[in-house]
């Protein structure tokens, strides 16, 4: 029935585009409303509308105070399932001032849907919105123009506008993008197709689409694994615990644990069911290495041929969550995968949302997004969030407060702190990996990790390099 | 109370288990996640255990998550002294065979004043004898985080609550004003005093949960599964009516028919369905036609919506019978059967209560 992992999705759009009346219809039609929540819902409805259809947004806006105001004002999630797949939807605010959430519901989406007022087309909250869905790493936009019953079905119109979202979506570099005309009130091309009232349109209903989207997996090639906890039961076993975040794993594989340096062959994956003879991204293991290192919650545990970027400073893009903003050379606490460590943060730009332009800032008010620099006192481990959402992605921790308040994504390492300095004197050599893996597991080599490049390289391309040095 | 079922099956009828769907997977690997991440973050975590099918997979979930090493927190029990036999039976001899840590908590307070179901209404018995008890528990034990079942489709406004769900000293859980929660990583930082529940089946639908039990095998409490029992038709809710306690309305019938519940608590308020499901597929292929959300049967939920969040606010404020007395019952059921004879009397309820 379920051959596919959970779609998660994003519905972003202008406050009254019908985004809750999308998704309260999306449930509806796939029959996750049971007859009881129906039955209140009909009665929660009051002043209906004229069609004497009942208010879906409803089923979405469960917090009292929405309802009293009429408006979403936190990300919502539900979940509904077709023959199949399933899904799970972040319901999220429209108004400019929550930003932030719909951020959070983007962290985690491999799809959104851009919701606009077929009579209104296109506003800068879309643009917005778009922006931020594209920054937070989603590469699928569905457009509805929804309320299309308002506007007498008028095709001409439902061009014009998914005519002007494509460039914008092309513009940020989003290259899967399907347009519908959609009536989320009577329910026409969600999950029903609306041939009656719109024969012009032969594309997709909104439910096919979500179908036949692609689910995110990890893009690197390199195994990380961050190690939260160590499990030691007794005397004889010692495991590392963590969810593969990256790559895969198998019995006999080299590993390299960040930031130590320390190199060891892997033994066993365990988990409760049985002894595995591999391990892919998302799954939750325990993992034996076949010496005594030492690895402790926070470290990373990875592919010896494809290492992520260790170092102390490094690049970012950032939303700030709260009202305090981002405040240069503050010190937050910083938490990427389990790894929890002191940074400072210096603000470098800011996006304007309605010119796309990045313009310089010192400091991020709440709702902006921002390029930063971040520097460490301790080595820090990360891949670009563009190579892999799981070990490029943090969050900023107010150590005053203990409030989230940022969400971040690395862009790349900053070289000039990577151990690297003009005046240093260097060695370029080229070993047998064997050998490499014997020096990299020595005391001394660990100890100086830092100041280490290391790159890893067939005999054949080793000799083009050294061609080249010589030449 | 009624005697205690002397051999609780720890075996679903019928259940051969079968691989894990994609869907699942992806469900049991962000559960697992989350129970490591609590685990190791805090420094006394606990887990809140209702003997339920939710609590069941939590439990399940949670061993998976530490295999090979045991359970590294103890499991909270908020009794009531109105839980079915059957349930307590089946709690007992699942933490013998589990080797798991219980503690077993009830409001004595609210026993000694006789706060039954019936004397003082489902909402008010709701409150002192599960929102007060979990509350004095937690306090009792100075833990900083609790995983609880909940799930974000169970009800509207449980629909935001975050994964890492805050709570001030004194339990109170703020919707308006939660930490953002971004991709999978949690913010797990608290003041003393503080806390934090934990929810790791916050993605899980109630099909989820059952495809899960079926897939892994799951030892549920039987009464899931429909036999003859007794029950009483109280405006459509029907109540189970074998306990000695029980008594019937004026102009009542019990009758006798094939029964089972869809979800568990306290037999007075906790509604059965007429079923011939007797077995997990059985049950399954019931609920995948099933039209009635998994709340009906509860009592509590049927006043108005917006329910949980009320029930929340007003177990915060209302302190009428705040009390510093606690009933508090460790037990290690592995230990003896003597042991697990005390446990089963502790959860008794008191003299008057019968
Ligand atoms: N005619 C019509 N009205 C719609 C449609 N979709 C939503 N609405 C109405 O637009 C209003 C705002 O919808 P809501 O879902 O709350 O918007 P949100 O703020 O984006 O969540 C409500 O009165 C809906 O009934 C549609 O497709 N056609
Ligand atoms: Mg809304």
């Amino acid at each position: 029935m379920r051959d596919t992992r959970p779609l998660r999705l994003i519905t972003c759009g202008s406050v009254d585009d019908g985004k809750s009346t999308l998704i309260g219809r999306l449930l509806w039609d796939t029959k996750a409303v049971k007859e009881d929540q129906a039955a209140t819902l009909h009665r929660d409805s009051g002043k209906q509308n004229d069609l004497g259809l009942p208010d879906f947004a409803l089923l979405l806006d469960g917090l009292q105070a929405e309802r009293e105001q009429g408006i979403t004002i936190d990300v919502a999630y539900r979940y509904f399932a077709t023959d199949k797949r399933s899904f799970i939807v972040a319901d999220t605010p429209g108004h400019e001032q929550y930003t932030r959430n719909m951020a959070t519901g983007a962290s985690t989406a491999d799809l959104a849907i851009l919701l606009v007022d077929a009579r209104v087309g296109m506003l800068e909250q879309t643009r917005r919105h778009a922006t931020i869905a594209s920054l937070m790493g989603i590469k699928q936009f569905v457009l509805a123009v929804n309320k299309i019953d308002l506007t007498g079905y008028d095709r001409a119109r439902f061009d014009q506008i998914s005519h002007e979202f494509r460039e914008l979506a092309l513009s940020l570099g989003v290259r899967q993008i399907t347009a519908i005309p959609v009536s989320a009130l009577k329910g026409e091309n969600v999950v029903y197709d609306g041939r009656a009232s719109m024969p012009w349109y032969e594309g997709p209903t909104l439910v096919e689409v979500l179908e036949l989207a692609t689910v995110r997996s990890a893009q690197t090639v390199g195994f990380r694994l961050p190690v939260q906890r160590v499990s030691r039961p007794g005397e004889s076993f010692r495991g590392y615990q963590g969810t593969v975040a990256g790559g895969s794993v198998k019995p006999g594989d080299s590993v390299i644990i960040l930031p130590s340096g320390m190199v060891a062959n892997v033994t066993k994956i365990v988990t409760f069911d049985l002894v595995r003879n591999a391990a892919v991204a998302g799954d939750a293991i325990t993992l034996v290495l076949d010496r005594q290192v030492d690895v402790s919650r926070g470290d990373m545990i990875v592919s010896i041929d494809s290492q992520p970027q260790t170092g102390l400073a490094f690049d970012a893009q950032l939303v700030a969550l709260q009202s305090d903003g981002i405040q240069p050379g503050k010190r937050y606490w910083l938490k990427s995968g389990s790894r929890r460590q002191r940074v400072t943060i210096e603000p470098a730009s800011q996006l304007d949302l309605k010119s796309g332009k990045w313009n310089p800032a010192q400091s991020l008010p709440m709702n902006a997004i921002g390029k930063v620099h971040l520097s460490f006192d301790e080595q820090a481990i990360f891949d670009s969030y563009e190579q892999n959402r799981t070990t490029g992605a943090f969050i900023l921790i107010d150590p005053d407060t203990n409030n989230t308040v940022a969400g971040g994504m690395i862009t790349g390492r900053r070289s000039s702190l990577s151990g690297i300095h003009t005046e240093d004197s260097r060695v370029i050599l080229s070993l047998p990996a064997d050998l490499a893996d014997q020096i990299l597991a020595s005391e001394l080599f660990a100890s100086r990790r830092e100041e280490i490049e290391l790159r890893r390289v067939n005999a054949g391309r080793a000799a083009e390099i050294f061609d080249g040095i010589d030449g | 109370m009624s005697p205690i079922h002397p051999e609780t099956e720890l075996h679903n009828p019928q259940s051969a288990k079968i691989p894990l769907d994609p869907h699942l997977k992806a469900l049991e690997n962000e559960a697992i996640h989350i129970f490591r991440e609590v685990a190791a973050e805090f420094d006394n975590p606990v887990m809140l255990y209702s003997i339920g099918k939710d609590s069941s997979v939590l439990l399940h979930l949670a061993r998976k998550a530490f295999y090979p090493g045991r359970v590294p927190f103890p499991l909270l029990h908020v009794n009531t002294g109105w839980k079915f036999p059957e349930m307590i039976g089946f709690r007992d001899a699942l933490m013998k065979e589990y080797d798991l840590d219980l503690i077993e908590h009830i409001n004595l307070r609210g026993a000694a004043e006789t706060i039954t179901p019936f004397s003082h209404g489902s909402a008010l018995y709701t409150d002192i004898m599960k929102t007060e008890a979990l509350r004095q528990a937690l306090d009792a034990g100075g833990y900083d985080a609790a995983f609880g079942g909940a799930r974000r489709d169970e009800e509207a406004s449980r629909a935001k609550e975050r994964i890492y769900s805050f709570r001030t000293p004194d339990h109170k859980w703020d919707p308006r004003n939660q930490r953002p929660e971004l991709w999978n990583v949690y913010n797990g930082m608290i003041r003393k005093g503080e806390s934090v529940r934990a929810f790791p089946l916050s993605n899980w639908t109630e099909v989820d949960i059952w495809r899960y039990i079926q897939a892994e095998d799951i030892p549920l409490v039987p009464l899931y599964y429909a036999k003859p029992r007794k029950f009483v038709d109280r405006d459509g809710m029907l109540v189970w009516a074998e306990d000695p306690r029980f008594e019937p309305l004026p102009g009542e019938q019990v009758q006798e028919g094939m029964l089972r519940f869809r979800t568990l608590g306290c037999w007075p308020l906790t509604g059965g369905i007429r079923s011939h499901a007797t077995t997990l597929d059985e049950v399954i292929a019931e609920l995948e036609i099933a039209t009635v959300s998994e709340r009906q049967g509860r009592a509590i939920d049927r006043d108005q919506s917006g329910s949980m969040e009320k029930k929340n606010a007003k177990d915060i404020s209302d302190d009428r019978f705040r009390s510093r007395r606690r009933a508090r019952h460790h037990f290690r059921p592995a230990a003896s059967r003597a042991c697990s004879c005390r446990a089963r009397h502790a959860s008794a309820p008191p003299d008057h209560l019968r």
